[in-house]
């Protein structure tokens, strides 16, 4: 059984056709070939899935689709504008903050988003805005410079 | 091995009325489904059992925190996001707030209802001792009308409660008080990020004199249901405030728990732990 669901991914406005109980993961990944996404662990402990649900970061592979029913997602692919990189994806360039990648995304939007509630963090509050998200390569120090790095680029 | 979806159902009802009348005609084969942190864990992981599921993340009726003169009264869908950011919790029932802010990441705290922590009956979740010591009440709707119910006494067992399958939680009403309480809250885990406790020790206190004049403890993650330590409780309640005291309630908490064995600590462990926050809690107490 599956239902028609209108909403907005990346500031385009679509009606998607999914079960409803299908994992907001797999229908952008699968559906909408919005690979920047990634799953990593599954069940809500890495933040490599991490999306924005109308401006608040959540884990989609714990949001069943219907969830997302009139609402506005922004995955990684919508985090630069007209082609300019966000000033947290340059920083992770200038400053090595990706290894394997597979966190990255998921790092990039909890970086956006913590900057975006605040624009001035101390050390701890950027350690505790990345504390949902897990580095396997454990490259955590060049992630923390990347966005230490991004809000004196702002 | 991963769930197979289209065995799954998701219905979503437009309002409050529609969702109670789904669950009083067939009652027990829908069951609520709200932000979905801990049971989309179990569907990914192919370990959910119940099919059939009604999404309750848009009813408007279940949100929002209204602040009475007397009461705090907090929508089941409450998210640990809000809690935080609530300005009266803050002030007056702090340990919520820190519960709110020590479980999972934000993405976490930004899905998981404070409703939901309480119907998902994890023995391990880090809300309950914080509501247990704040007298919390909740109320639970049927078509047959509304009741409210002592948060103490909701948990009967592990996973077992006295809500039934026609009624929702819609609400939860936390007393305030005109008294000054000290507040005690502490989690200990392997990490201080997206850890599931081994021990969770909530604690508030009334002190005039050097006396205790009252005070509520509660442990999570001790016993098959989140647990409101009663005997230790009355052990020190009117007693002062000093090493022998202390002793005491240490071993009348040794004799009231019987803590559990699992995947994440030891029952050793736990007890020893459980006395030691006993303990650093009643230290930490002013006169």
């Amino acid at each position: 059984m599956t239902i028609e669901l209108p909403c907005v991914v990346n500031r385009e406005s679509i009606v998607l056709n999914v079960h409803p109980m299908a994992r907001l993961l797999d229908v952008l990944r699968e559906q909408l070939h919005l690979t920047g996404t990634k799953e990593g662990c599954g069940e809500g402990e890495c933040g490599a899935c991490s999306v924005f649900i109308n401006g608040k970061i959540v884990n989609s592979c714990l949001v069943p689709v219907a969830q997302v029913e009139g609402a506005e997602i922004k995955t990684i692919e919508g985090i630069a504008t007209d082609n300019q990189l966000h000033a947290v994806q340059q920083a992770f360039i200038d400053c090595g903050g990706a290894q394997c990648g597979i966190c990255t995304p998921g790092m990039v939007l909890a970086a956006v988003d913590l900057l975006e509630r605040n624009p001035n963090p101390t050390d701890a509050e950027i350690r505790t805005g990345l504390a949902g998200n897990l580095c396997r390569c454990t490259g955590y120090i060049k992630i923390f410079e990347s966005v230490v790095r991004a809000c004196q680029e702002r | 091995m991963r769930a197979y979806i289209p065995s799954y159902q998701l219905v979503t009802p437009p309002s409050l009325g529609e969702a109670l009348d789904v669950l009083a005609a067939d009652g027990g084969v829908w069951r609520p489904f709200a932000g979905g942190t801990d049971l989309m864990v179990l569907l990914e992981a192919g370990k959910l059992p119940h099919k059939n599921y009604l999404n309750i993340w848009n009813l408007k009726e279940l949100r929002g925190i209204e602040v009475t003169a007397q009461h705090v009264t907090l929508g089941a869908l409450t998210t640990y996001t809000e809690v935080q950011q609530e300005k009266v919790l803050q002030e007056e029932f702090p340990m919520l707030c820190q519960a709110a802010s020590e479980t999972g990441g934000l993405a976490i705290q930004n899905r998981g209802t404070l409703g939901g922590n309480i119907v998902n009956a994890s023995p391990a979740a880090d809300s309950p001792p914080a509501l247990l010591t704040y007298d919390a009440e909740l109320e639970l709707i049927s078509l047959g009308g509304a009741r409210w119910v002592a948060y103490h006494g909701f948990h009967t067992g592990y996973k077992q409660m006295i809500i039934r399958p026609d009624e929702l939680l819609t609400r939860i009403r936390l007393p305030r008080s005109a008294d000054k309480l000290q507040h005690y809250y502490r989690k200990v885990g392997t990490r201080k990020a997206q850890a599931i406790s081994k021990v969770c020790f909530a604690g508030t206190a009334q002190v005039r004199d050097g006396k205790i004049e009252d005070l509520r403890i509660a442990l999570g993650s001790i016993a098959p249901v989140p647990l409101r330590c009663v005997k230790t409780e009355d052990a020190l309640r009117g007693s002062e405030l000093n090493q022998p005291a202390i002793a005491q309630a240490r071993a009348v908490l040794a004799n009231e728990i019987v803590p559990i064995d699992d995947i994440r600590s030891t029952s050793n462990y736990r007890h020893q732990v459980s006395l030691n926050l006993l303990e650093d809690f009643l230290r930490q107490l002013s006169a």
